[in-house]
């Protein structure tokens, strides 16, 4: 109970410490490149968070998610273009949408598992980045959809990279927040327990298969809202944006950020695209080193860390602060 | 009568699993179903449990017959059938509170407390380890935990799939122990095992399962003191 009294309890005030921090930084960059790169790691984190919620904490392992991105990014920019909506609403019809076609394609999909359910969703993404290809009276196929609005907000369009970092951020914030309080939501433990076991899940009552789609349908929505946050932010997209590389990528993120983690995927995401920006100047070398520090990392992450000397240290000190913490609540929590 | 099955059939597939099987299981009492390996005794349970489709039959639970085509694992654990399924099967990386929380996933959560304070009387060790991940407790705790899980459901009926699979010889007599306990308390078992002799010593009743047939039924003391059922299909002496 005391627990709850105090106030600077740092648990509570670091996220806000850290989301101050988040919209403070912006102020401090001037540099449009490097502003750019952060636009682009806020997108990232939000279809790596997203992905995280299928992937990660429900075990169901999709390599289609670019497609989903895809979708959302079409849709609000179509819809943008057509009739003239203002951003929300676009965005929020990219993310409905994306939704759906979620539902429409984890409804089968998810009865799958493991290597098939891969399979199946690597197929579904080279569907769409076909689709957006070929169906040219819509999407103008291989030339793209340009000129697509700037969000505007009450009149102003945004326009400067900086807008459009606190833009991105605080979506990210959003789509953050959500899929936490889903975490811990009792859908949360739902997925997590099918990813655990789902023989044992459906003995609980649990509808095993209504879980897992509806998890697919709320990733899928949220990568169309990062799709759309992308169209009005590049002004222009075409299909090769949204191929099965870029979903690998997606899934690089959330098993290097450790499967589960939300902090995780959003570093992995942030790590994933600042390095490659930071070895430009590799030139063609960038993409070689990019794949062996990818590779070196994953294998990290197999090391058993607390058998080191530096695990051991942590583990000292992590030990050391949790009698401090039980001896300053008198043995009672 | 709790639950009674007439002309149950079950596949896999093209393969007849189990064949016309007809039993009765009344209120409160502890009813086995013994068998060797490949007997369908799993098989059984997990089509009454929603868990396989049956192909045919008639499943009268409570004096309400139950339709085929919706007997799925939900809505049977809301009419208060509960399975705790073979190799115990507990989330290794919940806790052992949010274990329990899951079994009581179909009920409001006004009810859960006594059901805590049901599980926690019955098993204090699960209370001491509350907090702890359900993967690092020992298999004993781990299969204390898979039938606390079960009984969060508050089942009339509770299935236990071998409760007593990998567990020490003092184990199994406390968890059989247990499994007493709980019927005394009201809520009628279907049990499953391997482990015939100890099965049928508590049991109030018995069916001997072969190759997906019933073949023998009748109270666990007069299956237990047949050597003729004990040698012919469990393999003891």
């Amino acid at each position: 109970m005391q627990r709850n009294k105090r106030f600077f309890d740092l648990k509570r005030i670091l996220p806000l410490l850290l989301a101050a921090a988040m919209y403070a930084a912006p102020l401090a960059i001037t540099n449009q490149y490097v502003l750019r790169v952060c636009v682009y790691v806020s997108i990232y984190s939000i279809l790596a968070c997203s992905l995280n919620l299928i992937s990660g904490v429900c075990g169901q392992v999709s390599m289609g998610h670019a497609a989903f991105y895809g979708v959302g990014a079409y849709t609000s920019a179509l819809i943008a273009l057509s009739f003239g909506l203002p951003w929300p609403i676009c965005l929020l019809a990219a993310g409905v949408l994306s939704a759906l076609v979620g539902l429409l394609i984890g409804t089968p999909a998810l009865r799958l598992q493991g290597g098939y359910l891969v399979i199946c969703t690597v197929g579904f993404n080279e569907l769409v980045r076909l689709i957006l290809l070929n169906w040219v009276s819509v999407t103008r196929g291989p030339m793209g959809l340009t000129n697509i609005p700037r969000p505007r907000f009450f009149g102003v369009a945004i326009h400067s990279g900086r807008q459009y970092l606190y833009l991105s951020m605080t979506l990210l914030l959003i789509v953050y927040i959500t899929l936490r309080n889903i975490l811990h939501s009792r859908f949360g433990r739902n997925l997590r327990a099918i990813k655990e076991d789902e023989t044992a899940a459906e003995t609980m009552g649990i509808r095993v298969h209504r879980e897992k789609v509806t998890a697919f349908a709320i990733a899928a929505g949220f990568a169309g809202m990062a799709g759309s946050m992308l169209a009005h932010y590049m002004l222009y997209i075409n299909p090769n944006l949204f191929i099965g590389d870029f979903s690998t990528t997606i899934l690089s993120m959330v098993v290097l950020g450790g499967m589960g983690s939300m902090p995780g995927s959003v570093a992995a995401a942030t790590l994933l695209t600042v390095i490659p920006e930071a070895l430009r100047e590799l030139d063609r070398y960038r993409m070689l080193i990019y794949g062996l520090m990818l590779i070196c990392m994953m294998l990290g992450k197999n090391i058993p860390w607390d058998t080191t000397p530096l695990g051991r240290a942590a583990a000292r000190l992590r030990g050391r602060v949790k009698i401090a913490r039980e001896s300053e609540h008198g043995g009672k929590d | 009568m709790l639950l009674k099955v007439e002309g149950l059939n079950t596949f896999y597939g093209n393969l007849h699993a189990i064949w016309d099987i007809s039993l009765d299981v009344g209120e409160k009492e502890i009813v086995a179903l013994i068998g060797s390996n490949g007997a369908g005794k799993s098989t059984l349970l997990k089509t009454l449990a929603g868990c396989i489709p049956a192909r045919s039959g008639r499943v009268v639970y409570r004096d309400e017959e139950l339709r085929l085509r919706h007997m799925r694992s939900d809505r049977l654990v809301k009419k208060g059938i509960v399975m705790a399924p073979e190799g115990r099967r507990v989330f290794p990386r919940l806790t052992v509170e949010n274990n329990l929380k899951m079994g009581a996933y179909t009920r409001p959560k006004k009810e859960w407390t006594d059901s805590f304070t049901r599980v926690y009387d019955l098993f204090p060790r699960l209370a001491e380890r509350r907090g702890q991940m359900a993967g690092t407790l020992s298999g004993g705790e781990q299969q204390m935990l898979a039938i606390g899980r079960a009984l969060m459901g508050d089942p009339k009926l509770l299935m236990l799939d071998e409760p007593s699979l990998g567990l020490s010889p003092l184990l199994t007599e406390k968890i059989f122990e247990l499994i007493q306990q709980i019927r005394d308390q009201g809520t009628t078992i279907l049990l499953v095992e391997q482990n015939a002799v100890a099965a049928l010593a508590v049991a109030n009743r018995g069916y001997v399962l072969k190759v997906g047939h019933v073949v023998q039924s009748g109270t666990g003391r007069e299956l237990l003191s047949s050597t003729e059922i004990l040698r012919s299909y469990l393999g003891t002496q």
